[in-house]
């Protein structure tokens, strides 16, 4: 029951945010999705994690075709569950302190992408899934559409569209797939579709049906091309949302509904999805060295992390999966937190080019404080919640493979070069004219990096309640897939 | 039976009322009477029975779909009061024309003989070459009628042409006659030449390609209400017509024309689709990507063999839904700025938050994005073809869903990113009752789709 409260309370808040009007939208939304953490983690105490699914609601929903309205938590569903819950509080806090024209309808927005991404990674019905899955792109077009900072509009248009028409299209080749499977397994449920015994040859192009969708989303090299302008354009919410909720939607769906469902496909192309992932690892990476633009930069350094992410989960390895899940995590808490500080440095200087930038440290040693943190859990430096998962990845990948290890290897490497000097481009140094007036953080903005650090130590240092509560679920997706 | 009677008899009273003077009350009272229509029509559910030599049947396929032309024909009608606004002298001609058109198209989800089918395919053809002449000043108006006229008497021609070999070969009209024949003989080369004329008649009226050139001109030329009939109302009765004789009669001529049928198919949807992208033209883009959604319904006909009477149905309904409301918005839009242009949309979400709302849901819906109808719709067809094992058809028209967002986004931008001009904006309560009950439809039918894909 609380578990369909946490399911359709988003929901609910999106209307009554729309309705409180503009003036205070921001302070029912925030106060909303507050409530809606509470009741998430709520939801801890009631999870049993030797018996998985312990906490589910099923009804029959549609008779023909068989589709049943299941939702249930796992330990990898309760985590990306948390994940959701609590960075969608931080997201609308970080646009709470600015002006924002009409306000009710992007909070309400927000929120109704926040009941979107909960339905997906509760959905245990693939068709549910499915449903939620693409529920999500609509909220999420029009936020970045129209609350896109202004630039060239047109630009903007052409490229939050091609971002619509990419997913779109991936998502309709993962329909495709679903309606393949349903004549095979004559249900869309988790427990149909892992038990299904499907031929090589089937196995190997649905894959691709799958794959498509998922790495559109993730994005894997070389599906990736929307994203970059896309994150750039959005507004700071938007692209908070884009990079650190829903890119997980892509990964999530990797395990809970690509490997299991097709394990001889999957390793059919294992090899090919490993060298595309180290592809975008050293892709993104290279350019994000070479970038002047700070919300691009991010956006390339997104694309190697999850390269590695991806890597890490088509090893098949216990490590891998155990991996990509922390740093799923790590990286939707540290991605959050750097756009929100490209966010402030665009709002105080107008312009998000490194080189116009400089010498912020000497006038705003607070938020130098905080970006240096976040600058090193992305590094991945010991103690932070980067290193963990970084670790646990590289070392599933070494266990499949020496060579490819040493590529991904070098995402540390790169990793370190790009946001190192990325930081001492802009906050070290002399301050110059767009810099020499900037004020430090706000209370409010103080408080969205807050619970952001909290995080990022806490689950740097201990991080063992995650990998608790994945195991078992991990576990079990683990053995379908090597099935 | 007393659907397609007293369809027939509230026409007749239309024109009676012009002769009394009640045009002011001919709006409503049509409405009225459609409403009580509708809930008369209901009865028919399970009755299955033949009437007057098996001439009309009344069977669940026939109640269903009788029930979704109606209801969709008073949503025209109930738009139909402020737009005859200026021609109010003429009203209960068009009222009457437009129920007749209805009930020509109640004869064509009901016929159980090919005279009937015959009689209902004229009544409602014909009606609609007045119809779409209507704006009797307008040149493009009169091309449009003359347009239709001639390439709907064209494919009447060779429609007819069709039935007379099937007679020839048969000896009889009535359908289960010829189902009977079919099971008992060996058909001969006149039977799949007849079925096969019947076929590229019917194919013409639910404007497939290649025999679709006449559409884009007769839905731009005519009055946009008329178009929104035509779009709906016409389409989804001549789908229905096609599947009622190819599920039963000429099922057994189906695999003859399998591949044929399939060609048509993949080029309708695509070339719809691709012809849709370069239109300025709202009115236009909705008749291009009409004609593809037209090429989605016969992916219906082609699977034919699995019954996909239930997602051609559920398709049909989505469809029409959503485009009487995007029609809706297109004449409010046009009656402000005087164009049919899409850059007539542009700010649209700033003057009337409202309408752009609703447009985007119906653009969403045909686009085939959950939660809505048009989702459902697809997935209904896209199973179906599956089913039958057309994948490949089926991949054609994955693509094609894609495609379409592009044309389809552009109305969105328009409304959303672009700014308003001058033009002022008023809401007749008619126009926004309709828009408003199609968009909460459209997201009941989505939310809850058991309730109208198991019908049959």
């Amino acid at each position: 029951m609380l578990l369909l409260i946490v399911l359709f309370l988003p929901l609910a808040a999106a209307l009554l945010t729309y309705v409180a009007g503009n003036r205070y939208a921001g302070k029912v939304a925030l106060g909303l999705s507050v409530v809606e953490l509470g009741a998430s983690l709520a939801l801890l105490p009631a999870y049993n994690n030797a018996d998985a699914f312990n906490i589910s609601f099923m009804k029959e929903w549609i008779q023909n075709p068989h589709i049943n309205f299941h939702i249930a938590l796992d330990g990898l569903s309760l985590l990306l569950l948390l994940l959701t819950t609590f960075l969608v509080p931080v997201i609308i806090l970080s646009s709470v302190s600015k002006e924002v024209e009409n306000a009710r309808s992007l909070y309400a927005l927000i929120l109704l992408m926040q009941f979107a991404l909960i339905g997906v990674f509760i959905s245990m019905d693939g068709f549910l899934y499915y449903i939620f899955w693409e529920l999500a792109l609509i909220p999420i077009y029009f936020i970045a559409l129209l609350w896109g900072d202004n630039r060239d509009k047109e630009f903007r248009n052409r490229a939050i569209f091609k971002f619509f028409v990419y997913t779109l299209a991936g998502s309709l080749f993962m329909l495709l797939g679903f309606i393949y499977l349903y004549q095979h397994a004559d249900g869309f449920g988790v427990s149909e579709l892992y038990g299904l015994n499907l031929s090589d040859k089937e196995q190997s192009f649905l894959f691709w049906a799958f794959f498509v969708a998922f790495a559109i989303k993730i994005p894997v090299f070389p599906f990736h091309t929307w994203q970059p302008d896309t994150y750039k354009e959005a507004p700071s919410a938007g692209t908070m949302l884009l990079s650190g909720i829903m890119l997980k939607m892509g990964i999530y769906s990797l395990l809970r509904w690509l490997l299991p469902v097709l394990p001889q496909g999957t390793l059919t192309w294992t090899p090919v999805v490993l060298v595309l992932c180290a592809i975008g690892i050293i892709y993104g990476s290279v350019i994000a060295i070479r970038q002047n633009d700070l919300k691009k930069l991010f956006a390339y350094s997104s694309l190697a992390h999850v390269g590695l992410i991806t890597a890490g989960i088509f090893t098949l390895t216990r490590e891998g999966f155990q991996g990509a899940v922390v740093q799923m995590l790590a990286h939707g808490v540290n991605v959050v937190g750097l756009f929100f500080a490209a966010e402030i440095i665009f709002r105080r200087t107008g312009t998000l080019e490194i080189s116009k930038l400089g010498g912020i440290r000497n006038v705003a040693p607070v938020f130098a404080t905080a970006l240096m943190i976040l600058t090193l859990a992305s590094v991945g430096l010991p103690t932070t919640n980067g290193f963990i998962g970084e670790f646990l990845l590289l070392y599933g990948v070494y266990e499949y493979n020496t060579w490819l290890a040493v590529v991904a290897g070098l995402t540390i490497i790169l990793g370190a070069v790009y946001m190192l000097r990325m930081y001492q481009h802009v906050m070290l140094g002399e301050t110059k004219e767009a810099t020499h007036s900037f004020s430090d953080l706000s209370l409010s903005e103080l408080a969205v990096f807050v619970p952001l650090i909290v995080a990022i130590f806490l689950f740097g240092v201990y991080p063992k309640p995650i990998m608790q509560l994945a195991q078992p679920a991990l576990e079990t997706i683990l053995n379908y897939s090597l099935r | 039976m007393r659907t397609l009677i007293y369809t027939s008899a509230l026409g007749v009273l239309c024109m009676l009322a012009e002769m009394f003077n009640l045009r002011r009350f001919i709006v409503p009272a049509a409405v009225a009477g459609l409403v009580v229509i509708f809930a008369l029509n209901t009865q028919g559910w399970g009755v299955n029975q033949g009437f007057y030599h098996n001439m009309v049947m009344v069977d669940n396929f026939s109640v269903v779909f009788s029930g979704l032309l109606i209801f969709l024909t008073t949503l025209i009608l109930l738009l139909g009061n402020d737009f005859y606004k200026h021609e109010h002298a003429k009203i209960s001609d068009y009222i009457a024309v437009i129920v007749f058109t209805l009930a020509g198209a109640v004869a064509l989800v009901s016929f159980g003989n090919l005279a009937m089918f015959f009689l209902g395919l004229e009544v409602l053809s014909i009606s609609l070459y007045v119809l779409a002449g209507s704006k009797k000043k307008d040149i493009k108006s009169n091309e449009a009628g003359m347009k239709y006229f001639l390439m709907g008497s064209f494919a009447s021609g060779i429609l007819l042409f069709g039935i007379a070999l099937i007679y020839g070969e048969t000896a009889t009209f009535d359908l289960r006659g010829i189902t009977n024949y079919t099971a008992t003989a060996v058909p001969s080369v006149l039977f799949y030449a007849g079925a096969g004329m019947i076929l590229i008649g019917m194919l013409f009226k639910v404007s497939a390609v290649p025999f679709h050139f006449w559409a884009p001109d007769v839905y731009e030329g005519s009055p946009t209400l008329i178009t929104a009939f035509m779009a709906t109302v016409a389409k989804i009765a001549a789908i229905a017509a096609f599947y009622r004789l190819f599920s039963s009669s000429f099922l057994s001529a189906i695999p003859t024309y399998a591949w044929v049928l399939s060609a048509v198919t993949a080029l309708t949807i695509t070339v719809g689709n691709f012809t849709a992208l370069n239109q300025d033209s709202f009115k236009r883009l909705l008749a291009f990507s009409g004609i593809s959604h037209a090429g989605f319904l016969l992916m219906g006909i082609v699977g034919i063999y699995g019954k996909t009477d239930n997602a051609v149905f559920y398709y049909s309904l989505a469809y029409g839904i959503a485009s009487v409301a995007a029609f809706a918005v297109a004449i409010i839009v046009a009656k402000h700025t005087g164009s049919d242009k899409i850059e007539a949309f542009n700010g649209l979400a700033k003057r009337k938050p409202f309408v752009a709302v609703a447009l985007t849901i119906a653009i969403l819906s045909m686009a085939g994005i959950p939660p809505f109808a048009g989702f459902f719709g697809k997935y209904y067809i896209f199973t179906e073809a599956v089913k039958s094992g057309h994948l490949w058809l089926t991949v054609v028209a994955v693509v094609n869903s894609i495609i379409a967002v592009y044309y389809y986004f552009k109305v969105v931008l328009a409304m959303y990113t672009k700014e308003p001009d001058e033009a002022h904006f008023t809401l007749k309560p008619a126009y926004s009752f309709v828009i408003g009950l199609c968009v909460l439809l459209t997201i009941l039918i989505g939310v809850f789709p058991s309730v109208f894909a198991n019908l049959f």
